[in-house]
């Protein structure tokens, strides 16, 4: 009779006074997420990135909190620097407030906050642009190759073996080149057709695995059709590969952008991008270094959060942690 | 379910009451009944549904072409159960996945598997792809993998009616409901929100039969259905299985191992040795009187409740040959206490023995018709080697 009463279901367990809390994937993996203090930092940093570089001098003809204009020239006020100050009176300094020009002007007097946010704007632009298209490409191609095998897996591959034997940089200086001055969408759009390789060795993988699970061949007996099984058996069970790998490509997408800004090949003049700003300054190192500190400040600040988040996130999916963290 | 055929019990040693359920095992004269024990509402009828026609199935490997299937024919009628037996590697499992159309790419697949009349070989995959689900459904032998981790128990019964019918989700959640009622499980309704890792292994076998079940098939292939789960829960698998074959009119392939799950299942036994059929017929013959030695084998090897429970297990002795290089001859004379010269030269054909729809692939089944008791022959031999 115990027995009985046992096995009918989880209303006899609270029915007892035992609390059983059932939790669903998505809730351990959120909360794995939050406990990981490093992740959670870098979402912080990061969010308080975006909104700050999108609220300050507004974003498609949306104005912002900020009354300067990354095009606009001024006056110079103090030789151009940085007016801002952060340590309080009675430490000594000059009190907490940001001035006229906190990050200061460059040499034509253009405010340089304003310039520096414009420039963050462009990159997580880019950035995001970047591995949404890379991620799409690359899950498409991996999951054909992974699933369907044969010519279709080697024709897809050995085209993915070609494309990353190419340096990333060399295509994407020559798709820079091209179309960097066609503004930061397209930019974003062509590198992204660049790096999805890795994404699409990644996607093969997991599919080569997956696809000869019990319950792929129970959808087959089911009588589903591929595409179904594709999209609808397979691919959500490869989500948390996918996350982590689209978070790491926005920060790897970044730091790219920054190199071809550098290099010259990416957003042109007068529109602006943090590598840009470092590449146009990087003589002012000695005599003027706000100018190339500030953008280098948010580059490290983009790069470091994204791949903190990046990394609780696979932390979070990695299915051999089934108990959450105390 | 596992006790021998043929052992008298006296019904006076039996508490009526603990073994309430085994009751029906017993004759009228005593003697344990090993025939079909459960009751269907409807009988099987003599039309058949699937015809499975010399179906030979090959593996090219490195080593050579493995023959997994050589030669098996049968006929499915409506409603029936018929059980495969066999052991591992015998091609049981191979012949049922080749009427699914689920063996890999490399199978070489030869002969006629006609549901209904057509070819399903002959057909194109999207109309053998249309047959999938819908009137051939199949149950898996794990439940724990067959079930698909990230969606919820009803969205994949929702998903295997969507697979072939264009209906709102919503009816289709509906079916997954029902279905969910109609194997037993309580609180369908909440039960349709939860993943798979919420359930038992016996609630996701359940899972896995409404899942067959919910297109209305009219062949549902069990592959070994009960072997990961623990014996009690068994028993109430195969019972709803039964009841649910009921519910939808559906004939069932029974592939297992187990000699217990077959005589109560099943009408007919079809035995497999080596890729081969080696014998069919209605359950209670075969199992009473088997004319196959390899069948005799089988059921003399079943754990046996005389000498108090102190004698030995009595296994076939050797191992089943290798699917590379087949002897010639019968595959069984090399462990077949029976062989002569005729066997190891001559693979005999599945020919009609004594009693009518009885088919045995042995030459000299006449003299296991001649013994009391066909199982004597492994019994003799095994306990002189003891």
């Amino acid at each position: 009779m115990t027995l009985s009463a046992q096995a009918s279901g989880p209303d006899t367990g609270a029915a007892q006074g035992m609390t059983i809390v059932a939790r669903t994937q998505g809730q351990m993996i959120r909360r794995r997420f939050f406990r990981h203090r490093a992740a959670l930092a870098g979402m912080i940093l990061f969010g308080f990135v975006v909104v700050l570089s999108f609220s300050s001098i507004g974003f498609m003809g949306i104005p912002g909190w900020w009354d300067k204009s990354y095009l606009t020239t001024g006056a110079l006020v103090n030789q151009g620097k940085p007016t801002l100050s952060v340590v309080p009176e009675f430490l000594g300094g000059s009190g907490i407030r940001l001035g006229e020009h906190p990050f200061g002007q460059d040499d034509i007097g253009v405010d340089y906050f304003a310039k520096t946010m414009r420039g963050t704007q462009q990159s997580i632009i880019v950035a995001f642009l970047v591995a949404i298209v890379a991620t799409t490409v690359g899950t498409l191609v991996g999951a054909v190759s992974g699933y369907y095998r044969g010519k279709t897996e080697a024709v897809l591959m050995r085209f993915t073996d070609v494309m990353i034997t190419i340096p990333v940089l060399v295509i994407a200086a020559v798709v820079g080149r091209r179309f960097g001055a066609s503004g930061v969408v397209v930019l974003g759009i062509f590198i992204g057709l660049v790096i999805w390789p890795s994404m699409a060795r990644l996607l093969r993988g997991e599919f080569l695995s997956l696809r000869e699970k019990e319950f792929v061949e129970a959808a087959r007996a089911l009588g589903t059709s591929a595409r179904r099984i594709i999209f609808r058996h397979i691919l959500p069970n490869t989500v948390g590969v996918i996350i982590v790998s689209a978070t790491l490509t926005v920060a790897n997408a970044v730091l790219l952008e920054s190199a071809l800004s550098f290099l010259g090949l990416g957003v042109q003049a007068p529109d602006t991008s943090l590598g840009q700003l470092i590449n146009e300054y990087r003589t002012a190192m000695v005599t003027r270094p706000w100018l190339f500190w500030w953008p280098g400040i948010f580059i490290i600040a983009i790069a470091l959060s994204i791949n903190f988040i990046g990394d609780g996130l696979r932390d979070a999916f990695d299915p051999r942690q089934t108990r959450v963290r105390a | 379910m596992t006790t021998p055929p043929n052992v008298p019990i006296d019904p006076q040693v039996i508490d009526p009451h603990a073994y309430e359920d085994a009751a029906h095992l017993l004759d009228s004269d005593g003697e344990v009944h090993l025939g079909r024990t459960l009751q269907d509402a409807r009988p099987p009828s003599q039309e058949e549904i699937l015809r499975v026609e010399n179906l030979t199935v090959e593996f090219p490997t490195e080593d050579g072409v493995v023959h997994a299937v050589r030669g098996v024919s049968y006929g499915l009628r409506e409603r029936e159960v018929l059980g495969i037996v066999g052991e591992s590697g015998s091609g049981k499992s191979v012949s049922s996945l080749a009427v699914m159309g689920l063996l890999p790419k490399n199978a070489r697949v030869k002969g006629r598997i006609l549901f209904r009349g057509d070819d399903m070989l002959k057909m194109s995959a999207r109309k053998q792809r249309s047959l999938r689900g819908r009137k051939i459904a199949m149950i898996f032998q794990d439940p724990m993998t067959a079930l698909n981790p990230v969606h919820s128990i009803g969205d994949q019964l929702a998903e295997a009616v969507l697979a072939h019918e264009l209906m709102p989700r919503k009816t289709a959640l509906a079916r997954a409901k029902e279905m969910l009622d109609l194997v037993g499980i309580p609180q369908a309704e909440a039960r349709l929100r939860s993943y798979p890792h919420e359930f038992s292994g016996g609630m996701r076998q359940r899972a896995m039969i409404a899942m067959a079940v919910i297109n209305n098939p009219d062949v549902i292939i069990a592959d070994e259905p009960t072997t990961a789960l623990d014996v009690t829960v068994q028993a109430q698998i195969l019972e709803k299985l039964l009841e649910v074959k009921d519910a939808v009119n559906a004939a069932i392939v029974l592939i297992t191992h187990d000699l217990g799950v077959i005589a109560g299942m099943a009408h007919r036994v079809l035995v497999m040795y080596a890729g081969r059929p080696v014998e069919l017929g209605e359950t209670d013959p075969v199992f009473e009187e088997p004319r196959m030695p390899y069948t005799a084998g089988l059921l003399g090897s079943i754990p046996s409740l005389e000498g108090g429970g102190s004698s030995r297990l009595r296994p076939i002795k050797g191992t089943p040959p290798s699917l590379i290089n087949l002897p010639t001859g019968c595959p069984f004379s090399p462990r077949c206490p029976l062989a002569t010269d005729v066997c190891r030269e001559q693979e005999p054909p599945l020919a009609e023995t004594d009693s009518g729809g009885h088919y045995a692939a042995c030459h000299h089944w006449d003299k296991l018709a001649a013994v009391e008791d066909p199982t004597v022959f492994f019994r003799t031999e095994s306990e002189t080697v003891a």
